[in-house]
């Protein structure tokens, strides 16, 4: 069957303007997340270490634990979870190391994202990658 | 209010003077994230403990914002510096407007 060329040229572009149509994604909200906690203030890459499972059998309680020294507070979201808020420590002057242990719900296989703030007002920021077996979230 | 809701602390027992301790806290909460359904279909309403913290003799040593995505019973560790012989006060605050406390002393050996 023969189409003609302003056929073609009609389904070429019709094809380029729905790629160029913004996707829905969950980018947003943790880019929200993120940028509510830093300002929109650039994150280093190191300085700031997350320790989970690389494969989490139950999603409902993945242990994760976050370390970086010199932080003022540290910041949790989960990319994958309907709502990417996990938690965020603040230490006190009494805190004995910027370090600490917790359990998060994982919805289902998903970057970990962790952003510290320093006591010198800059940002480092980790990602973890955690697989998850069974999703955590009651769904 | 959340039913049987019981903290649990682990401190050590005595410490040295400027010594840093583990602390290890532990409370029985459902922590209901506001995803899940009711038998009819009806999304069952968040209600969790929304703030952890720790303070030592009136000094804050960490204070914990969560979200539903931390897991039921919330389970926290962290290290707290110990200066001088005193009590740790940890406080959990329930979205419901409850405040669950607990409270442990501490000797310089």
């Amino acid at each position: 069957m023969n189409i003609s060329r302003r056929a073609t040229l009609a389904l070429g572009g019709g094809a380029a303007l729905a790629a160029l149509l913004p996707l829905p994604s969950f980018a947003d909200a943790n880019d929200d997340a993120i940028a509510a906690f830093t300002g929109g203030a650039d994150m280093a890459d190191s300085g700031l270490t997350i320790t989970a499972p690389e494969i989490a059998e139950n999603g409902n309680t993945v242990p994760i634990e976050v370390a970086a020294p010199g932080a003022v507070s540290i910041m949790i979201i989960a990319t994958g979870n309907p709502n990417p808020g996990v938690c965020t420590f603040n230490f006190g002057p009494l805190a004995g190391s910027q370090h600490a242990v917790t359990r998060m719900r994982l919805a289902r296989t998903q970057d970990v994202i962790a952003v510290a703030k320093m006591a010198d007002g800059s940002f480092a920021k980790a990602t973890a990658t955690i697989k998850v077996t069974i999703g955590g979230c009651g769904g | 209010m959340a039913d049987n809701v019981t903290p649990r602390v682990r401190v050590p027992r005595s410490a040295a003077a400027g010594e840093v301790i583990t602390i290890k806290t532990l409370i029985s909460h459902i922590m209901e994230s506001g995803q899940r359904k009711d038998g009819d279909g009806n999304v069952i309403p968040r209600s969790i403990i929304n703030t952890f913290s720790c303070d030592f003799n009136g000094q804050n040593v960490i204070l914990v914002n969560l979200d539903a995505a931390i897991s039921a019973n919330p389970y926290f560790e962290f290290d707290a510096v110990v200066p001088e012989a005193g009590e740790f006060t940890f406080t959990w605050n329930d979205d419901d407007g409850s405040v669950y406390t607990d409270t442990k002393a501490i000797e310089i050996a």
